[in-house]
């Protein structure tokens, strides 16, 4: 029961998460900023996640190639 | 948004993954059995159509501005993935997904497998191994369609793109008869990429509560920069590896090595 349990929670893991975690930390927390800009501070920040985005790419693509230098 | 741009973008996301999934149902048919094949791929196909009448609907009810934010943040994340995997490839850093050496591999794995019948199916290893395909390859299917569609108030126009591709896939395997390695799939996968991190950001970032400016036409500013963002670190990372492969560098990555150890390789087909 246990394993059928830990291998459904794997297949979704990757399934959603993919191989960087990393990725989907950042456009959460870009997410997070994005509406305490948006609903607190009243600044209408639709540059954040796309800016965001990006950065987590390169940073997740630096990642990958650094660790076969 | 109208809905031919959600067919389309559905239709090539759903193609690419209705190429691999033929590559494993030809691989069952053809060295296993017809029959078990099509059992499997039918009791997958009724799985998934199950998921869509019970998700789809269900996800529709959901506020706008909380679908958007989370259907958002999937999307981007999963086109991020997407992305990644697509750049490595395009870059040389991981080895480019081939249909004809895939089919192989599948091959040769059924015909060592001992035929044994299972619960009213002659082959159940055929059987098996159709289903998993298609149920991991339609998987992708259905969340595509599921956050397209609920997105933009049109799970039919998505389910449309989605039909069409699996029929156009089936009828040119059908044809060939042999798994369809012409087809571009690195340059494909870049594409579904970029358009399923581009709604993503957009939904995402609506969702959070922004106004884009322009509305809807964002996302005419938005996809050619996701696009040129992607090349530009593809072309990057092409030109690093060709430095370190140069005479006197000592020599870096391997030409078609995965870019890790870890990496799980092609468990969602992404």
């Amino acid at each position: 029961m246990m394993r059928a349990l830990k291998s459904f929670g794997a297949f979704w893991y990757d399934f959603v998460i993919g191989d960087d975690w990393q990725v989907a930390v950042i456009v959460v927390a870009a997410l997070a900023v994005t509406a305490l800009l948006t609903h607190v501070a009243g600044v209408n920040a639709w540059w954040l996640l796309p800016l965001c985005a990006f950065a987590a790419l390169a940073w997740s693509l630096y990642r990958a190639t650094a660790r076969k230098d | 948004m109208t809905a031919l741009p959600l067919i389309l973008t559905v239709f090539v996301a759903c193609a690419v993954e209705a190429v691999e999934a033929l590559t494993i149902v030809l691989a069952a048919g053809l060295t296993r059995q017809w029959r078990s094949t099509f059992q499997g791929m039918a009791a997958a196909l009724v799985v998934l159509a199950a998921i869509v009448a019970v998700l789809g609907p269900t996800i529709t009810l959901l506020p706008l501005t909380a679908l958007r934010l989370v259907v958002g943040a999937l999307l981007a994340i999963f086109g991020l993935q997407w992305l990644r995997k697509a750049i490595l490839r395009a870059s040389g850093y991981k080895a480019l997904h081939d249909e004809a050496s895939a089919y192989l591999r599948e091959v040769a794995a059924a015909k060592a497998a001992p035929v044994s019948a299972r619960r009213g199916v002659t082959d159940w290893y055929a059987f098996t191994l159709s289903f998993k395909g298609v149920l991991l390859e339609g998987l992708e299917v259905v969340f595509i369609v599921i956050t397209f569609g609920a997105n933009q108030h049109n799970i039919g126009a998505a389910v449309i793109g989605a039909a069409a591709a699996v029929v156009v896939v089936t009828v040119t395997g059908i044809v060939v008869r042999a798994p369809l390695s012409r087809v571009p799939e690195n340059a494909l996968k870049f594409a579904v990429g970029i358009m399923l991190t581009s709604f993503g950001t957009f939904w995402g970032a609506e969702g959070a509560g922004v106004t884009w400016p322009g509305n809807d036409a964002a996302l005419l500013v938005l996809i050619p920069a996701v696009a040129l963002v992607s090349l530009g670190y593809a072309a990057l990372l092409r030109r690093g590896r060709s430095a370190g492969q140069a005479p006197g560098s000592g020599g870096r990555a391997t030409a078609t090595a995965p870019a890790s150890a870890t990496e799980s390789e092609e468990v969602t087909g992404r």
